[in-house]
């Protein structure tokens, strides 16, 4: 049962990371919301797997936000403002694709290495992997942010970091239900303030790049 | 005894509150003047009462501060030698200032600070933890620049106390990393505990390096000096005289208390530093003061030297220390203390001396000076008492403390490194340039100001300063004879520090024959300012009665002889330009001096001018490329400010990665 349990909790752990990746790909923004709707679920389950092998209970509870919250609400709300704005519909990067897919897998590299050295004490070789995938996630998610001009790919990129984030708290044993629960609504605060912000920038300027912003600092660069 | 310090401290930082309420009043600062007087006279009874009874060290601890720590104060040897000279000092320029604050004309940019600077360099003395040293230092830090402020419409005066700004943050910056060195990784921030903790060499070193920069910046130590002379002569004079006098000995003290006290025993080689930098330091202070035309920074640019004086007789007592020849440490390090002491008894005679001319006449160039010796002649006998002290003339105090220095270096060849074997005597010789310069300085200064012919009619018009002055300066001109004269009784008050500091003593001076000083019995060598005093006296009397007993009583008048050029303008005397030029010519490479004549060509009505320019090759060698390097990065660095949203993204990003890198490797 042990071996079995922490092959699939790898399997979904893993799976993100690879989301992650398909992530980076996408070359358009509605695709680009599906798979991530993709990982927010794959990241329900992995927390409910959790859930069921570390018998905690409140697990369930957060592998229902991520599922109602992250795969549901937040791809279907920005599905509304990419279609409301009538914002282009093509994912604006800033480097091609191949370097970033090459800088992903070093973050990755980076990220294992370093965990798996780091965590050397502990005991639970399913913790440490976690960890080591959820900093992965994490770092992608941050790469993603940086390597997009476009305001939505920015968000989904820090609502992916999010998503590292829960899977790395639901990987550690024993993290009470507040500070899950107050995560989950940091996630959803920050999607309405960043939300509220897109149409504030877009009602001023008629479109979301953020580059836009830059002339309206009111310093020269 | 301890009790009544720490209360001495809090009345005087209690009485700036004071200030700053009645200072609309009339006799507010009679009043304020007064009662720092009498407290800095009572700490001075505090500090000498510890050291005559040998008290027991007295440790308290104030529930104030960090929660962890709280205030630790202590009061030991060390602390009561410095508490007496930071009362003496702080008294005599209380005193002075009851005369001076008569006609001050705004007395409220000086009344609400001053006590406080005195209240916070007791509290300085008084420390026992990181935490209360670095916090008191950084007030007297502040009021001092407060103080420097006080005459701030001059751009002149501006530009100082920002200079000084930015290097007192700049020496407590740096003191705070020492503190951290030594606390080490558990955070010991209290004194006892640093004492406790065995460092290695290099961490010894590091602090004490950190300590000469530090301490150094706020005592005028080459090449952190530049602050100084800009900003001691543009206080108040009463002010003045307490930064020169006072405030750079409460730095040595910083200095001594970390190096000698805390930080345990350091390697020989330590030692050549200190020396090196003491030596350069005196000789350039002194070479500066020779050629500068301004009353108070001539003053300002011999406290340099007199700390550079300091540091050498520091670093020998670090050398004797590691070679484990206490009693000579005893000795080289008494001649530290007691030049500090004898530095802030004609110091600040010489500034208020210097004040009080400059309330006579509104002058502080030499040039504009004179003859002052007929208008104010009690200041004129008290400031020659003051520049024969510093000129370290016999029988005054300023000779005996170089001197007992000078028989520390002449014990250099006892020393087992032949590197100091020869470091040692080469910086003898420097410090005997030193104080052949200080002599030829002090010359300049009394007779440019005092002697010859006023050469402006504000020093034509002069009058005598009020008594108040008078008595500030007739003590301390009473305290430099003594000091001379009767040296045992200085050096038997002070022994005790050296004692707490290397377990040695010099032997006690007391009970010698005629007075004489016997720093080193086996050598032999005494000196002896009674029987100088004496055979002056005698020697002295002797000739003027055979020149009134044998001579015409007669009183002639005649012209002064004037090479055959019976011109009768003052402007053609010897001036302070004049004194300065051989000194001038002779170091010009040191002193970046330049003389341009420009000749009007036959027929050109124009003067011909001489233009003499000398520069600070500190400022120009170190702090200008400094000050362009700060700001081409600062212009470089400005584009970060105008990033997109993304590239700040970017940098953070950036970050992260390469500390998880740097992370990754180091593990």
């Amino acid at each position: 049962m042990q071996g079995y349990a922490f092959d699939i909790a790898h399997m979904l752990a893993g799976s993100l990371v690879l989301v992650s990746f398909m992530m980076i790909y996408q070359d358009r923004i509605y695709a680009l919301l599906n798979t991530f709707a993709l990982q927010a679920a794959l990241l329900a389950l992995a927390v409910a797997w959790q859930a069921y092998t570390q018998n905690a209970p409140h697990l369930y509870a957060t592998a229902a936000i991520a599922l109602i919250f992250k795969a549901m609400i937040v791809p279907w709300a920005l599905h509304r403002v990419v279609a409301r704005m009538g914002i282009q519909r093509t994912v604006e990067t800033v480097t091609g694709v191949v370097p970033t897919m090459l800088a992903g897998m070093g973050l990755v590299a980076l990220s294992i290495l370093l965990m798996l050295q780091l965590t050397e004490a502990a005991e639970n070789a399913l913790a440490r992997e976690d960890l080591a995938f959820a900093l992965s996630v994490i770092l992608l998610g941050l790469l993603m942010m940086v390597t997009r001009r476009n305001a939505v790919t920015q968000v989904v990129g820090f609502m992916s970091l999010e998503n590292g984030l829960i899977l790395a708290a639901a990987g550690a044993q024993g993290m009470p239900l507040v500070v899950e629960i107050s995560v989950a609504f940091s996630v959803l605060i920050a999607m309405i303030v960043i939300g509220v912000f897109l149409f504030r920038i877009r009602e001023r300027f008629d479109s979301v790049d953020i580059e836009q912003l830059d002339a309206f600092r009111g310093e020269k660069r | 005894m301890i009790e009544i310090a720490a209360g001495l401290a809090l009345c005087l930082l209690a009485l700036s509150l004071a200030a700053a309420v009645v200072r609309g009043l009339s006799t507010a600062s009679a009043f304020v003047y007064g009662a720092s007087a009498l407290l800095c006279l009572v700490l001075a009874i505090v500090g000498i009462w510890m050291l005559v009874t040998q008290a027991a060290e007295a440790e308290m601890r104030i529930p104030v501060g960090l929660p962890w720590l709280g205030a630790h104060l202590r009061l030991d040897a060390l602390s009561a030698v410095f508490l007496t000279l930071l009362g003496v000092g702080g008294a005599a320029a209380s005193i002075y200032a009851i005369g001076y604050g008569q006609h001050e004309h705004e007395p409220h940019r000086v009344l609400p600070f001053y006590p406080g600077f005195l209240g916070a360099m007791t509290l300085v003395l008084l420390a026992a933890d990181a935490f209360t040293f670095l916090l008191s230092w950084e007030i007297m830090s502040l009021l001092s620049w407060a103080l420097v402020l006080t005459n701030h419409r001059a751009d002149e005066t501006r530009s100082a106390g920002y200079l000084y700004l930015v290097m007192a943050g700049f020496g407590t910056m740096v003191l705070l990393l020492a503190f951290g060195l030594m606390a080490g990784a558990e955070g010991g921030y209290d004194f006892a505990a640093m004492r406790e903790v065995e460092r290695s060499p290099l961490l010894a070193a590091l602090v004490l390096a950190l300590m000469m920069v530090g301490a150094g910046s706020k005592a005028g130590l080459l090449p952190l000096h530049v602050w100084l002379p800009a900003a001691h002569p543009a206080a108040p004079s009463h002010v003045s005289a307490l930064m020169s006098g006072v405030m750079t000995k409460v730095a040595l003290y910083g200095f001594i208390r970390v190096v000698f006290d805390l930080l345990g025993p350091v390697e020989w080689w330590m030692s050549v530093p200190v020396i090196v930098t003491g030596a350069m330091t005196a000789v350039m202070g002194i070479l500066f003061a020779n050629v500068d035309s301004d009353s108070k920074r001539v003053l300002a640019y011999s406290t340099i030297e007199n700390i550079g004086v300091i540091f050498v007789a520091l670093g020998l007592a670090l050398a004797f220390r590691s070679n484990g020849m206490e009693a000579l440490a005893a000795l080289a390090l008494m001649a530290g203390l007691i030049h500090a002491m004898n530095h802030m008894l004609f110091k600040s005679l010489l500034f208020m001396a210097a004040g009080a001319v400059l309330n006579a006449t509104g002058r502080r160039d030499l040039d504009g000076l004179g003859g002052l010796i007929h208008r104010m002649p009690k200041t004129a006998v008290l400031a020659l008492i003051g520049v024969t002290a510093i000129a370290a003339l016999p029988p005054l105090n300023g000779f005996v403390s170089e001197w007992l220095l000078f028989q520390a270096v002449l014990q250099s060849p006892k020393l087992s490194q032949p590197g100091l074997q020869f470091l040692v005597p080469a910086a003898g010789g420097l410090l005997a340039l030193a104080a052949a310069l200080a002599a030829a300085c002090f010359v300049r200064f009394y007779g440019v100001i005092f002697l010859g012919r006023p050469r402006t009619d504000a020093a034509r018009e002069a009058v005598e300063t009020d008594r108040w002055s008078l008595t500030a300066m007739g003590g301390l001109a009473g305290l430099c004879i003594m000091a001379g004269v009767l040296p045992g009784g200085l050096i038997d008050l002070v022994a005790p520090a050296t004692e707490m500091l290397l377990a040695a003593r010099l032997p006690a001076q007391a009970n010698n024959d005629w007075f004489t000083l016997v720093p080193v019995a086996e050598v032999r060598s005494s000196y002896s300012g009674f029987l100088v005093l004496l055979f002056i006296a005698i020697s002295g009397g002797a000739s003027a009665w055979l020149v009134h007993r044998f001579a015409s009583r007669k009183l002639r008048r005649a012209p002064a002889w004037d090479c055959g050029f019976p011109n009768a303008d003052p402007v053609t005397q010897y001036g302070a330009g004049s004194f300065a030029q051989p000194i001038r010519r002779v170091m010009a490479l040191m002193l970046d001096a330049n003389e341009t004549v420009v000749m009007p060509p036959p027929g050109d009505m124009t003067p011909a001018r001489h233009t003499i320019r000398t520069k600070d090759l500190a400022w120009s060698r170190i702090y200008v490329p400094l000050i362009a390097a700060i700001n081409t990065a600062a212009t470089r660095l400005n584009a970060l400010q105008f990033l997109t949203i993304r590239r700040y993204l970017s940098l953070v990003f950036g970050a992260l990665i390469l500390l998880l890198t740097g992370l990754a490797i180091w593990n």
